[in-house]
């Protein structure tokens, strides 16, 4: 049972996927809490155009994306900085613009050697050393960043105007958790695809923030939630033949939904101990 | 008097709209000014002018007789805003991490706590008497608890001025006029304050300086002056010094039964 860790495929995998987890986890905390919950989704979808034309120009997939997530992510702040428009309609026209790209380079090139869905749904077991080499790095200076300019990060989350008043450059800072989403995104591409990458983002740090517990401790939480969900669906989908990246999202909404009912179940506990002390 | 702030002919326009118009007035070291005006009376934009968030188009702000573009000493500056931006019961943080925000003003990348900074969130804490507070969660408190907090955030590099942008909004009356003690109290110790409120009623005891603004400065001076003004006979703003401590009507501050 325990023999998936003597596998090279299934060691990489797990490296790959717990430092992507410790990236995507941290980096979703701000990111939920700052609304910015869906740009993930978006810079996945820009980052599908990229795919596509990296592969019609015999580019590394990873480097069309990476190219097509940092510049889109840049137009996104641009399109809401110089329009009327708010922030989640920015983020839609620029990610369906990318993904009308790839769309339409895929009906063109009439299909590909590469899998594309392989992209799209994540094929961690089939890593290549240099997607993991790039994937650990990406996600390494996410996870850097984040780590120098906590408080920064803190104190803007909390409450921007003041931070202003404390000569934070918050537009400035603004701007890195964009291209440091568009980092992540495209650093989980090959664990869980670009159709869930966002989810490594929004799961854990929501499930995280249901415990009410201090900053700190939420960012534990968060990267404790990621990181377990990465293992246990490993294992789970080496052991029962599951496919990796749908088990690894799955197992984060269990999560989720399991700190609900503890949570309600709490409540209604400490509700009937105060009606039968009132008795 | 030593000038803490000089304001010279400032003027301000979002695109055609005005918003201030030629104000100039002075702040010294030790005054507790009551900033007053009507809804769109440019009170705010003042405020975020003071704090270097709005560029100045046209007039100039002095901060210690140094110009506001050349001011970096901000730590000397503490402001309570009006509405924290992504602020919820539900954001994970707890006073402790909220105060220690504070000290970032007084530092440089890498911005790093240190022992030092943690024992003057304990210090400003205490100031505003929330230092048992301080491993708790900021959703958990009452909402006068909270504005403590925030001020304790803005105590904590022990400024020169305080500027607070209607700290009590949406606070009851009794935690109202305890908040506003508080400031007093702090005023006493040296602290200048800035503060911009609707209703001067329940600050009177506490301001020495008023600053009565609508677009333009209607009027700069002391509470007294204000109200001795024929124009302000009927503002409620001038009941307590009109009416005397027995004053019966609903926004004085004086200590009377009802009042």
């Amino acid at each position: 049972m325990l023999e998936l860790f003597q596998y090279a495929f299934m060691q990489k995998a797990f490296i790959t996927g717990i430092v992507i987890a410790i990236a995507c986890s941290l980096l979703g905390v701000f990111l939920v809490l700052r609304r910015y919950a869906l740009m993930g989704d978006g810079i996945a979808h820009i980052a599908f155009g990229g795919v596509a034309t990296g592969l019609l120009f015999n580019l590394t997939p990873f480097l069309g994306a990476l190219l097509f997530s940092l510049v889109g992510s840049l137009g996104i702040l641009k399109i809401k900085e110089k329009t009327n428009l708010y922030g989640d309609s920015a983020i839609g026209i620029v990610s369906h613009a990318g993904l009308g790209i790839g769309i339409f380079i895929l009906s063109v090139a009439n299909g590909f050697n590469v899998d594309i869905l392989s992209y799209l749904f994540g094929s961690i077991l089939a890593i290549r050393q240099s997607e993991m080499i790039l994937s650990i790095i990406l996600a390494i200076i996410v996870i850097g960043v984040i780590y120098l300019f906590y408080n920064e990060l803190f104190s803007m989350t909390f409450d921007e105007n003041s931070s202003k008043t404390f000569g934070i450059k918050t537009s400035l800072l603004n701007t890195l958790l964009i291209l440091l989403t568009a980092l992540t995104i495209v650093s989980s591409m090959r664990v869980v695809g670009l159709m869930l990458a966002s989810s490594l983002i929004i799961l854990p740090a929501s499930s995280a923030l249901q415990l009410k517990l201090s900053f700190r401790n939420t960012l534990i939480a968060s990267v404790g939630i990621a990181v377990l969900s990465v293992v246990l669906g490993l294992c789970l989908a080496y052991w029962f033949d599951f496919a990796v990246s749908g088990t690894i999202v799955l197992l984060n909404a269990v999560f989720f939904l399991f700190i609900q009912i503890v949570k309600m179940s709490f409540r209604l506990y400490s509700g009937v101990l105060s009606v039968s002390n009132n008795d | 008097m030593d000038s803490l702030v000089d304001i010279r002919n400032l003027s301000f326009h979002f695109g055609s709209t005005t918003v201030l118009s030629n104000i100039s007035f002075s702040i010294n070291k030790g005054d507790f000014v009551g900033l007053i005006g009507p809804n769109g009376s440019g009170k705010t934009t003042l405020i975020k002018l003071l704090l270097g968030l709005y560029k100045i188009q046209k007039g100039i702000i002095r901060i210690n007789g140094k110009e506001i573009s050349h001011f970096s000493d901000w730590g000397t500056i503490g402001y309570v805003p009006q509405k924290v931006t992504n602020f919820s019961d539900t954001f994970p943080a707890t006073v402790q991490e909220i105060v220690l925000t504070g000290c970032l003003s007084n530092k440089k990348f890498p911005r790093r706590y240190t022992s030092e900074d943690r024992k003057t969130t304990l210090d400003a804490l205490k100031k505003v008497e929330m230092q048992g507070f301080l491993n708790r969660r900021i959703g958990e408190l009452s909402g006068g608890q909270q504005q403590r907090v925030f001020i304790a955030r803005a105590l904590v590099t022990r400024p020169d001025l305080l500027i607070l942008d209607e700290p009590t909004t949406g606070v009851d009356q009794v935690t109202q006029n305890k908040f506003y003690d508080m400031l007093g109290a702090l005023n006493k110790e040296g602290i200048s304050i800035v503060l911009v409120s609707h209703d001067l009623g329940r600050i009177t005891r506490h301001v020495t300086k008023v600053a009565s603004l609508n677009k333009k400065l209607d009027f700069y001076g002391t509470h007294e002056e204000f109200c001795s003004h024929p124009d302000h006979d009927a503002d409620h703003h001038c009941l307590t010094i009109k009416h005397g401590s027995d004053c019966k009507e609903p926004h004085c501050a004086k200590e009377s039964p009802r009042c």
